[in-house]
């Protein structure tokens, strides 16, 4: 199954989703894909003329650039999303996990997309990471296994 | 077919990021190979590059964590030899999970052996009107 994960660059997340059988959705994908496309002078600060119209799917055109720029490259990953673990109070958001008004959005588009979703906090300590690990498992452990990639 | 990267993170005690490349090497796979500080860049067909990675994280199943990168290994957007030094976008935030993978590996043992970790009980707030009870019960009558 597909998981999106929260924070999208995170790389404990990515690697749980990946370690319990399912395919982890991060935004390195979407930058990977920029990268590799010819013609542009410097992914992924440049875009494509199609790259506004996925941004202004989710916010109005008034809605600050950062923002459509930033869901525009969540697109794809959202509109694949079959489950969902958002973690609460990342450690730190950096550059694409910058924009707290975007991450308040994709949060909220989550939720209203009425998949399977396990919300949890960052641990801390070794007895938090504990429960954190185990709930991670459980959760990938009730969803259904990922299909061979092609 | 897609090309991808993959950076393996390492966190053991056991294992150094130089072990792995040596591994990888032997292996014989058709992808590029990056020795870095934290670990090993591997770029190549997502086939060739998953496979070889799952056998890779065997080497230590706790130590050994493994997320997909945008940018390959020396791309002019991000290799600091073309930006002047200073940290690429991304390591921060590699650096401060980085803190975490001890406990996460932990965490995976406890899970490998079946535990069942229980929350410790979270003290309550204090309740608004106890806490009224008390301020009246406390007040000195003059």
């Amino acid at each position: 199954m597909k998981v999106f994960i929260y924070p999208t660059n995170s790389l404990i997340l990515y690697d749980l989703v990946e370690r319990f059988g399912h395919e982890p959705l991060a935004i390195m994908q979407e930058i990977g894909k920029k990268v590799r496309t010819q013609g542009l002078d410097s992914p992924p600060m440049n875009m494509t003329p199609e790259d506004p119209k996925f941004g202004l799917k989710y916010a109005a055109v008034e809605v600050p650039s950062g923002v459509r720029g930033r869901m525009s490259l969540f697109d794809p990953l959202l509109s694949k999303a079959e489950a969902a673990i958002i973690v609460t109070e990342p450690v730190i958001s950096f550059g694409c996990m910058g924009c707290a008004r975007t991450n308040e959005l994709v949060n909220f588009l989550l939720r209203g997309k009425k998949i399977p979703l396990l919300k949890l906090d960052y641990p801390t300590t070794e007895e938090d990471a504990k429960i954190f690990v185990y709930k991670i498992s459980e959760f990938l452990k009730s969803l259904k296994p990922a299909e061979d990639k092609k | 077919m897609e090309t991808i990267t993959k950076m393996i993170v390492i966190n053991s005690s056991k294992l150094l990021p130089s072990d792995v490349a040596i591994k990888l090497y032997e292996s014989k796979a058709d992808v590029m190979i990056k020795e870095t500080c934290f670990g090993v860049m591997v770029s190549g067909e997502r086939e060739i590059v998953d496979s070889l990675l799952s056998d890779i994280r065997k080497l230590d199943k706790y130590g050994i964590f493994i997320k997909e990168r945008g940018f390959a290994p020396g791309e002019s957007f991000r290799c600091r030899a073309t930006r002047r030094g200073g940290a690429r976008p991304g390591f921060h935030n590699l650096e401060n999970e980085d803190k975490l993978l001890p406990h996460i590996a932990s965490a995976l043992k406890a899970l490998d052996r079946g535990e069942i970790p229980i929350r410790k009980k979270q003290t309550k707030k204090l309740d608004i009107n106890k806490f009224k009870e008390i301020i009246k019960e406390s007040e000195v009558l003059q």
